[in-house]
């Protein structure tokens, strides 16, 4: 397993990464921690001419805490988001999934950027970024804007980011509440046959805000507004429970592989989602 | 002798031999990164081959065009099929008595089928020089499914056996068909079980999986033009039998080919093969004059190289209705892919699969095996198993449970009132075997009390009614196994590859300071062999272990012998090394006797001397005799102290176990938590308790897997689904259970130091153990058989199916 | 393609090659380097027989490019016993039957040297999933584990011993 030939750049500043991106078009790429893009490169499942190393951008590398907003940069590793104690205390639920990814060596590498950027359903952290209602800022020729993660992700690999703009950094409000992220995996290393973050809050025993989304379980992360609707207002009891996984699974679509049939994955999904609400109330 | 000598208890401690956990000698230089495999090996000039592999399961070739790729700087040569046709060496007998394709030969039947093999400067251009092979195909029906293979509309695989009756195993009844191997007595069978108080009936399913040890398969190979030499280092597990098949596969002569088996990443049954990448490579050092490497990466080593089970086996057994089997009648249909290339004796075109009776008296049996092509892998290796032993022991180890549900009966209970009994040894199967040793219900009822069984079913009744009462949603299984093994292959006069013997050998070196070298025809994998043959020498010539260095692996230095697999190296070159010795104390004691003026017969041995009968302050050791043995002049006897054994085993051996497994299953998510796993084993005498231990943590590593996940899935069009470690299941060490070990120790009675093997067992025993836990724990709700691997979608749907899901 | 120059630190010694800049790091350090310690062996980030240590963090080297580790500072099993003496882990390997053919002892080894130094003390739970990343086909992990913890616990002796 070998790639094809490439130029490589490491570029130290974002706007020089954005200037090459332009430059090359098409056939440029933004490498960050690697390990989705070097094993498709080596397997020639991704042709890349031009590979744009971000690795000594300073900036992509924060992990900021203040006044109520979370800010975390491409370029920060899982294994970064592990073990940042401020990041741990304002959003535990980062850290707890970003245990659930891949394994100890790919935490190292594996960061913020590439795993919301690729767009690729399988990834844990876009998901997540749903439920946390992130924000994404992305840097491209004609400057910066923002978008939100719900509205970020259309189809496998398909998102809102232009080939020549560079995910900098996903931001949020520090969550309250209980909170919880449930994967079904086959095993360490693997991704999830499904996945599910939820942030609940709770006010004098009645739900007041609830946030559900699901990784794996159609061709995008899937956020359900339906299913944190159904939460809240109520006192979380077990029918409501029901209800809002009920919810949560008709917005999903998932598609048979490896990992079993649909309806396995449906089955499979309703559990993994209750499990995770239930625990979420009960921090809450 | 004065207060100062040490006892012989002591001496023998010092010796580290027989029953000591020596530390293993190997462990210095893995644990330190020098070892050296053979994708370490660098040779000046060396060239770096790969393939054009098969994108499809089943096309013909219409044209294949090399030029792009041979016009790319770098690129040495392009070799077709048209090109090593004038030698003869497109295709290339198989180990079972078939042929294949080296090189696609008109036509692909299998996906990532050798097509090319492009050779050239290094890895990158070689794998750039890849990409630019044009190869024009027209795809053709593919055949997928072994069930199906002998419909009369079943397309046409092997086209080059066209208008052929028979083959090398008898009468072909298909163009689809390879052999049926029968044994037994199938009129006899047939009538007990017409005529039995109970019969149960099923299909059970061994689904493909690989042995994928963590180094792939690769060799080097250099042919020295100068003195018309070929070297061949590789991933050989029979280094000297492929020595000889490169022989004369090649016209050279066998003296002037070195094979070479450097360390080796694992084996596992991958390794015993010879594969279209060492032709390729012995070719391509030949065309060039420059060695060349060759390394299957892993998605080629999943894909092409060694597959393992695909049997599916019918099965009837009978039984009176208070429990005593009175019959067994099997028929597999073995799925053997587009060549049939198992790596079996010769006689035995299903392996060892007659041992299929288990642990169990049965009066009379039945096995017919049909073997036929697929549009799958080449392969049907013995993976961590002797010959298809593993599936033996899967299917009558499922039959007795599908049994014990038929009679409503206590399947630990079951399995005890038929266990062939202590007195019974040697022991005649019904399918032909001599066991020629086992205590059965000892080790049984050691097994049932550790675990505390009647504990564990008390507390699985109160799940089931817990369970029924909505309380829980986890299910406790039960799962129990019992198997024999047969291993050590074996006796020449049934035994042989390829004609060749399987006999084993060793050769030692006794210098005279009174150390030692010992090389034998084996090679160690991991077992650990540098290690324990040492420890059987100390043993047997009164040498410490630590003085002893074992060799194996170059045929230019080791004697000839048939290699590692098969669990064949302490039952076979063991023995060999054990026999040796005993040449080497035979010389010693005439050594001796002249050296103390006595005669042999009024010497004893005492673990590393002779000593006067009834004179014990008079002796002479080991070391003093190997001195002697050089520099003393001693009439009538040779200088030197050397011996060398070649062990034809009198009969296998038939190592035995008991495992039980509980596991917890959650019947929501199919996902399962095994709570133990208690192993006992009697592999006979020990050698090694330690690396005992240790392989029966990796086999019962390798049966998880396979029982809850491991497989080489195809889809219908024959493509490899599972072709990488993200979808092939090698658990970690997060899902990885612990394991309690035990033992019992049943010496084999012809075997020179009563050991029997290990290594194997705990794949052969383990996954029936994990597979019935899984279908213990739903025996309660009317399951009766359910195909592994027990992975969780497949776990959820048993649930599923038995309507536990409301 | 052009080349390019690569410069790092490999086991405390400063190394300048000329590399494509996709030529893996594994590669260059068995290849060019000569370390053949690190193996190869699932080629797709799964299996850790090719973890080095690189700028403190253990990686697959498969999985990165010669040109990503350009500047960096790498350790392989080559650099954790560079006397040819055995260190802690490799004796406590040694000692517990943690390996036997070897082929992922490297890399695991590698590995536990890192997640020793960031987990000193660690539950036989914290070694199992911080070894998560290194496939073993041969001991089922259970001696590996054992090893790992005799090794913690004796590295902390010493510690002890020398506070």
């Amino acid at each position: 397993m070998i790639p094809s030939a490439f130029e490589y750049h490491r570029p130290t500043d974002v706007l020089t990464a954005v200037g090459l991106l332009n430059d090359h078009g098409d056939e440029a790429r933004v490498l960050a921690g690697g390990h989705s893009l070097i094993p498709m490169m080596k397997l020639r499942m991704a042709a890349v001419s031009h590979l744009v190393d971000l690795q000594d951008i300073p900036e992509l590398q924060i992990i900021s805490v203040a006044n109520g907003k979370v800010t975390i940069g491409a370029m920060v590793t899982q294994h970064a988001m592990i073990n940042d104690a401020a990041l741990a205390k304002a959003a535990p639920l980062v850290r707890e999934a970003a245990l659930q990814i891949a394994d100890p060596q790919v935490r190292y590498c594996g960061t913020m950027g590439g795993n919301v950027a690729n767009g690729d359903p399988a990834n844990d952290m876009p998901g997540l970024m749903q439920c946390l209602d992130a924000t994404l800022t992305l840097v491209g020729p004609k400057g910066t804007r923002t978008v939100k993660a719900r509205e970020f992700y259309h189809a496998a690999f398909v998102t809102s980011r232009e080939d020549d703009e560079i995910l900098v950094s996903v931001s949020f409000d520090v969550p309250g509440g209980g909170h919880a992220y449930e994967k079904q995996k086959r095993k360490i290393g693997d991704y999830a046959t499904a996945a599910c973050a939820v942030l609940v809050g709770m006010n004098s025993g009645s739900c007041s805000s609830a946030s559900i989304s699901m990784t794996n379980l159609s061709d995008t992360p899937i956020w359900s507004k339906a299913a944190g609707d159904a939460l809240i207002g109520t006192k979380c009891g077990p029918g409501d429970i029901e209800k809002a996984v009920a919810a949560a699974l008709g917005d999903i679509d998932p598609t048979p592989d490896n990992r079993g049939p649909v309806a396995f994955k449906m089955h499979v999904a309703g559990i993994v989602i209750h499990r995770a609400i239930t625990r979420a109330i009960v921090g809450a | 002798m004065n207060d100062q000598t040490p006892t012989s208890v002591e001496r023998a401690t010092k010796l580290k031999g027989l029953g000591h956990s020596r530390k293993r000698v190997e462990d210095v230089r893995f644990t330190q990164g020098k070892g050296n495999y053979v994708d370490d090996i660098k040779m000046p000039g060396m060239l770096f081959g790969d393939f054009v592999r098969s994108p499809y399961a089943h096309a013909r070739i219409r044209s294949i065009n090399t030029e792009k790729a041979m016009a790319l700087p770098g690129v040495v040569a392009v070799l077709t099929a048209k090109d090593l046709e004038p030698l003869g060496l497109h295709w290339m007998p198989t180990l079972a008595g078939d042929k294949q394709m080296v090189l696609a030969d008109g036509k692909v039947l299998f996906q990532g089928q050798e097509v090319a093999f492009v050779i050239a400067e290094d890895r990158y251009i070689n794998a750039d020089a890849i990409e630019l092979v044009e190869v024009d195909y027209e795809e053709l029906p593919v055949l997928t499914d072994a069930n199906k293979a002998m419909a009369p509309d079943a397309p046409v695989l092997r086209e080059d056996l066209a208008g052929q009756t028979s083959g090398a195993h008898g009468k072909k009844k298909h163009h689809n068909h390879i052999f049926l191997w029968e044994i037994g007595d199938e009129a006899a069978t047939d009538a007990v079980i017409a005529g039995a108080d109970v019969v149960a009936e099923e299909t059970v399913y061994y689904h493909r999986t690989h042995p994928c040890p963590l180094e792939t398969c690769g060799c080097v190979a250099s042919m020295d033009k100068v003195n018309g030499k070929l070297t061949l280092w590789g991933t050989f597990q029979a280094p000297h039998v492929v020595r000889t098949v490169a022989s004369l596969l090649s016209g050279i002569e066998e003296h002037n080919i070195r094979v070479v088996s450097p360390d080796i990443g694992g084996g596992f049954g991958n390794k015993v093969g010879v594969y279209p990448g060492y032709v390729c490579s012995i070719v391509a050092s030949i065309v060039t004059g420059r060695p060349v490497k060759w390394i299957e990466d892993r998605m080629d080593n999943l894909m092409a190289t060694a597959f393992a089970r695909d049997y599916w086996m019918k099965g009837k057994i009978s039984a009176t209705k208070d429990g005593k089997i009175t019959g067994l009648h099997c028929h597999v249909t073995a799925d053997h892919g587009a060549f049939d290339a198992c790596a079996d004796p010769t006689k035995f075109p299903a392996g060892f699969m007659s041992i299929c009776t288990g642990s169990y008296d049965i009066p009379v049996a039945y096995l017919g095996v049909d073997g036929v092509y697929t549009n799958k892998a080449p392969g049907g290796v013995a993976y961590r198993c002797s010959f298809r032993v593993t599936e033996a022991a899967y299917f009558i180890e499922r039959m007795v449970e599908v049994l014990a549900i038929k009679l409503n009966m206590d399947a630990a209970e079951l399995r005890r009132i038929n266990f062939i009994r202590k007195d019974q040894f040697p022991y005649q199967s019904a399918l032909g075997w001599e066991y020629d040793s086992g205590d059965y219900h000892t080790a049984w009822d050691k097994a049932l009390k550790a675990v505390d069984y009647d504990g564990l079913r008390k507390e699985q009744a109160d799940r089931v009614a817990a369970f029924k009462r909505g309380e829980t949603r986890t299910l406790l299984g039960i799962g129990l196994s019992h198997f024999t093994e047969i291993v050590g292959a074996g006796p020449v006069k049934n035994c042989d590859i390829l004609g060749m013997g399987m006999f084993d050998s060793c050769e030692i070196r006794i210098h005279p300071t009174g150390s030692a070298i010992a090389r034998l025809g084996t090679i160690s994998q991991g077992q650990g062999h540098a290690t324990t043959f040492a420890q059987i020498l100390a043993s047997e010539i009164g040498i410490s272990a630590d003085s002893i260095t074992i060799e194996e692996g170059d045929t230019d230095t080791a004697p000839y012998g048939l290699g590692t697999y098969g669990s064949r190296s302490t039952p076979v070159a063991g023995a060999a090394a054990a026999m040796a010795g005993r040449k080497i104390r035979a010389k010693a004691q005439m050594i001796a006797a002249y050296l103390l003026e006595v005669h042999d017969g009024d010497l004893e041995w005492d673990v590393d001397r002779f000593v006067v009968k009834g004179a014990p302050e008079q002796f002479k050791t080991m070391t003093e005799i190997a001195y002697a043995s050089y520099h003393q002049a001693i009439p009538g006897v040779e200088p030197g102290l050397e011996a060398v054994s070649y062990y034809d085993p009198p009969n296998m051996t038939y190592p035995f176990g008991a495992y039980i497994c509980v596991m917890e299953i959650d019947v929501d998510t199919g996902t399962h938590k095994v709570r133990r796993f208690y192993a006992l084993d009697d592999c006979g005498t020990r050698i090694n308790p330690m690396i005992i231990e240790g392989q029966v943590h990796g086999g019962a590593t390798e049966a998880y897997a396979i029982a809850m996940g491991q497989e080489l899935a195809y889809d219908e069009i024959g493509n490899v689904k599972t072709g990488t470690l993200m979808d092939f299941f090698i658990p970690t060490s997060w899902e990885t259970p612990s394991y309690e070990t035990d033992f019992t120790e049943t010496p084999s009675p012809h075997h020179p130091i009563g050991a029997k093997g290990v290594g194997e067992s705990p794949n052969v025993g383990g996954v029936p153990a994990f597979s019935n836990a899984v279908h213990d724990a739903f025996r309660p709700f009317g399951l009766k058989q359910s195909h592994m691997p027990h992975d969780q979608w497949r776990i959820w749907t048993i649930a599923h199916d038995l309507g536990l899901h409301g | 393609m052009s080349k390019m120059h690569l410069k790092l630190t490999v086991n405390g010694k400063a190394e300048e090659l000329l590399v494509e800049p996709r030529e893996l790091l594994i590669h260059v350090l068995r290849e060019k380097l000569n370390l053949t310690g690190p193996h190869i062996g699932c080629e797709t980030s799964h299996c850790g027989a090719c973890t080095v240590e690189m700028n403190g963090k253990s990686v697959k080297s498969c999985t990165v490019f010669a040109a990503q580790a350009n500047g960096s500072d790498v350790t392989t099993i080559e650099g954790l016993s560079p006397l040819g003496e055995m260190n802690v882990l490799q004796r406590a390997f040694r000692e517990h039957h943690g390996l036997q053919c070897g082929f992922c002892t490297p890399g695991m080894i590698t590995r536990a040297h890192r997640l020793l130094q960031e987990i000193p003390n660690p539950t036989e739970e914290e070694v199992r999933f911080g070894m998560a990343g290194n496939l073993c086909r041969c001991t089922g992990y259970q001696n590996i584990v054992k090893s790992i913890l005799a090794a913690a616990s004796e590295m902390n002796a010493a510690k002890e011993a020398a506070e």
